[in-house]
């Protein structure tokens, strides 16, 4: 019997971000218990960094808006690869949970009308992002947080799991560590969801901060689940690229829906210059319609800079790489020439984009009002995650969930900003819901002390063996370089299977990695721990990419540049075979229900 | 490439002592980047808590020499390199770990205020009609990133440990954001009064000044949460009026 605390629970969640807190309220308010486990402290999780809002068709600011338009933009913008119940969910639903926020507190920016004022943002048709200036995740967090503790929920800070534990084919727990002593605790449950965010760690430049190493990806992968979609990693046009030790810091999409514009070393506004067909119709063809549609001018179409994220993340390459980039190897993003169309410009610029402001003030000596910003691509968000059910958000392991980033399916080959947000909301609700139902069906399980005792074995062997071995933090950042080098923006077969016989050689490494000091808040121990996962996850985009012989959404290959018509009617999902070797299937995608359909057809024009 | 010395402060549960590195740095790094450098390459089992690197989860606080910041947005180049920098972990808090602290005194005190009661809906879809001048001093509280620098600088905490009776100047920030929102019904001012210690702050403004989102914690905050309290218990007009009319109804 390993000697350790277990915790007995209805539903397991872990996670504390966005999803995770809304999965947990959720589950409590339908009478689960409720464990809620976290890497870091409640209400730090990733979610605080989300900027530009959260997208809702509410039909606040422009009322031909409503939910079938957004469920086209989001299937436009995943170019139908999307899990299409998802998408219809979430359209839906989005508009209740954003009410919902402010009913818990929650402050967002105001029409002039007294309403949720909604902003512009890439690839939705209406002005549609609920937001609090540039900082709607924090107001998200913490509204969720705020609500949560006064619901009875067992939380967990800075704890890590280390592994699922299984019994008859379902999921019904996990073993974990805690950050401050190294101690482990196993937990029981009904049932598990997995709200663990993103795997931006695996690459070199990231707006992802440490904890994003794909922990749920890999749990689950592990406990037999598929996971789809792992080729399309969103590479976000706009990142800090000066100083260095700040390049990947996320610039929101909201300083282009606020009216900034991208231009090379030559002044040009270059986005003007390749405008995909998709989106012809509805984009301006000069800088004066762009501009009327950001004062909100309804007969206006949207200028190009607001074109979706992977489309503007390789316009920004190509510039970059034919020699017209700027100093420090990006490109400009300028919303300073505001002034040009506003006498008090420099006011509601801070006043809309205040931690843009802030951000460029402090770390890179930049008057944002004044100077353009120089920005470039980084690794931002992976769509690719757990396959789950549309509904339930249940895995293809029974007792196993899946919401938010960790989860695949809503956003297809792309995501649109702000889908983000209330992806979390809507699904963290739906998994709650159906977590706590199922825990209620189906009961607590039991998983066996071995496997409880194999687990703590495993996460334990960096300390014996002995010092002098590998740095984790050197395999982790060889990982880094080799991805963003080779499973990058721009891809080709010859670098992507150089990277898989690279993860192989890592994960040996990996293997051999020792740490030093004891148990006790040490981060190299962690550090080699999540390698783990972070080799699991960048295996799996590798071996994804590879797989889909074409370009599409964010996933683009210089040695196959055009869309396949085989691969648009395709989802590559992955698990793990007996032996422990990774496999990569094609499956078909679900077809569309003709009500569906027609959404699309009525949305083309 | 230049080089600086860090004198960081290793040790856990209060045991400990200075020790120091010295780093190379480039151009435009913040404290944390030389502090990772030398996580990486030198001290690989060193805690230090951080999450985003962009000053926005309020997670890296640390006193660098001597003046509480968050070391993601600290430059290097604001501090004199030509001397050793110090780095040690808050002082307000009991000690972990390295620059790590416990700062659940802090998660404590937040369950301790009563949560947000909004008064029945505006309109018939659930929703509520606010202008944007009704939020605006809403929304600089909300700014807050919970880094608890406030309540590091706090002498009421720092120098006289009054975890248990003082709630801090982060959770009346908190407090006065739910007071002073435009829906909300609960009456907090009893609890600020007789539990959480409002009557202790002097305002001396130590936290204002080292607010990282620059918010005037003192004047915008405390002083109305005072100006209330002394209101609605020490004026003697008030009281006798707010027998007849109360102030908030659950409308």
């Amino acid at each position: 019997m390993a000697d350790i605390v277990t915790v007995e629970t209805d539903v397991i969640v872990v996670g504390a971000g966005g999803a995770g807190l809304r999965a947990a309220v959720e589950a409590r308010a339908q009478g689960a218990s409720v464990v809620l486990i976290c890497k870091s402290l409640l209400g730090k999780a990733h979610t605080v960094m989300a900027e530009g809002g959260m997208a809702a068709a509410m039909a606040n600011v422009d009322d031909r808006d409503d939910w079938r338009t957004h469920f086209a933009d989001t299937m436009r913008g995943g170019q139908y690869l999307n899990n299409w119940k998802m998408a219809e969910n979430h359209a839906r639903e989005a508009p209740d949970r954003v009410r919902e926020l402010e009913a818990w507190g929650a402050v967002f920016d105001r029409t002039k009308t007294g309403r949720i004022l909604q902003r512009n943002f890439g690839g939705h048709r209406y002005p549609r992002l609920a937001h609090v200036g540039d900082r709607t995740g924090l107001e998200l967090i913490r509204t969720l947080q705020d609500h949560a503790i006064h619901e009875s929920i067992d939380v967990h800070m800075e704890m890590t799991v280390v592994s699922l534990l299984k019994e008859d084919g379902r999921v019904c727990g996990c073993v974990a560590y805690d950050r401050e002593r190294g101690r482990f605790k196993a937990f029981r449950a009904g049932a598990l969801i997995l709200a663990t965010g993103g795997i931006g760690k695996a690459f070199r430049i990231t707006s992802n901060s440490w904890e994003y190493t794909g922990d749920g990806h890999a749990l689950a992968y592990r406990a037999g689940a598929d996971l789809r979609d792992m080729e399309f990693v969103q590479f976000h046009p706009t990142g800090m690229v000066w100083p260095l030790s700040v390049a990947g810091i996320l610039v929101t999409e909201g300083v282009r829906g606020e009216g900034g514009v991208l231009r090379n070393s030559e002044g040009k506004r270059f986005m003007f210059d390749d405008i995909p067909d998709l989106y012809k119709h509805q984009t301006a063809n000069n800088e004066e319609e762009g501009w009327r549609y950001v004062t909100g001018d309804k007969d206006a179409r949207r200028p190009p800079e607001l074109l979706t994220r992977d489309h503007v993340a390789r316009c920004i390459v190509r510039e970059i790489r034919e020699g017209r980039g700027s100093p420090h190897g990006g490109v400009y993003l300028d919303i300073g020439w505001l002034r040009e169309k506003m006498t008090d410009s420099e006011e509601h610029i801070k006043r809309k984009l205040p931690s843009m402001y802030h951000q460029f003030k402090e770390l890179a000596g930049i008057d944002i009002t004044k100077e353009a910003m120089e920005v470039g691509p980084t690794t931002h968000y992976v769509m690719g995650g757990v396959a789950v059910d549309g509904d339930t958000q249940m895995s293809t392991v029974p007792g196993l969930f899946a919401a938010g980033e960790c989860a695949g399916g809503l956003h297809g080959a792309n995501r649109l900003g702000g889908n983000s947000l209330s992806d979390l909301v809507v699904f963290g609700k739906r998994a709650g819901e159906h977590a706590a139902k199922f825990a209620k069906e189906h009961g607590s399980g039991g998983a066996s002390d071995a496997s409880i005792d194999g687990a703590i074995k495993e996460a334990l062997e960096p300390f014996e063996r002995s010092a002098g071995n590998e740095n984790p933090y050197q395999v982790q950042r060889d990982l880094q370089l080799m991805m963003q080098a080779k499973v990058g923006i721009v891809r080709t077969e010859h670098e992507m299977a150089e990277a898989i016989e690279g993860i192989t050689a890592l994960k040996q490494r990996a293997a051999n990695c020792s740490v030093d000091g004891n148990r006790e808040y040490n981060p190299g121990w962690h550090t080699a721990l999540d390698l783990k996962n972070l080799l699991t996850v960048a295996e799996a985009i590798a071996r994804s990419a590879i797989e889909r012989e074409e370009s599409r959404g964010a996933h683009f290959r210089e040695d196959k540049p055009e869309k396949d018509e085989h691969w648009g009617g395709r989802n590559l999902v992955t698990s793990m075979q007996d032996d422990g070797s990774m496999r990569v299937r094609e499956e078909p995608t679900i077809e569309m229900p003709n009500e569906l359909k027609q959404i699309i057809e009525e949305n083309q024009l | 490439m230049s080089d600086v010395t860090l004198r960081i402060w290793r040790g856990a549960e209060g045991e400990g002592a200075f020790e120091e590195y010295s780093c190379s740095y480039d151009p435009g790094m913040v404290v944390l980047d030389v502090v990772h450098r030398v996580q990486a390459e030198q001290a690989p089992d060193m805690a230090v808590r951080w999450n985003c690197k962009a000053g926005k989860c309020g997670s890296c606080s640390a006193e660098i020499n001597g003046s509480p910041k968050l070391m993601c947005m600290t430059r290097l180049d604001t501090l004199d390199t030509s001397e050793p920098i110090t780095i040690e972990p808050m002082q307000s808090f009991p000690h972990m770990k390295d620059l790590v602290t416990n700062v659940s005194s802090n998660y404590r005190a937040k369950k301790s205020i009563r949560k947000f009661k909004p008064r029945a809906p505006d309109n018939a879809d659930g929703t509520w009609t606010m202008h944007q001048e009704d939020v605006d001093r809403v929304q600089e509280f909300r700014k807050c990133i919970e880094c608890f620098l406030c309540q590091d600088v706090c002498h009421v905490l720092r120098e006289h440990h009054l975890h248990d009776e003082f709630v801090g100047p982060r959770h009346f920030v908190y407090s006065a954001a739910l007071e002073m929102h435009p829906l909300d019904t609960e009456d907090r001012l009893a609890d600020l009064k007789k539990t959480q210690g409002v009557g202790f702050c002097n305002i001396t403004k130590c936290c204002t000044k080292v607010c990282p989102e620059s918010i005037t914690i003192t004047d915008n905050a405390i002083i109305p949460l005072k100006e209330r309290v002394v209101d609605e218990f020490f004026d003697p007009v008030t009281k006798l009026f707010r027998i007849f009319k109360p102030k908030k109804t659950d409308s």
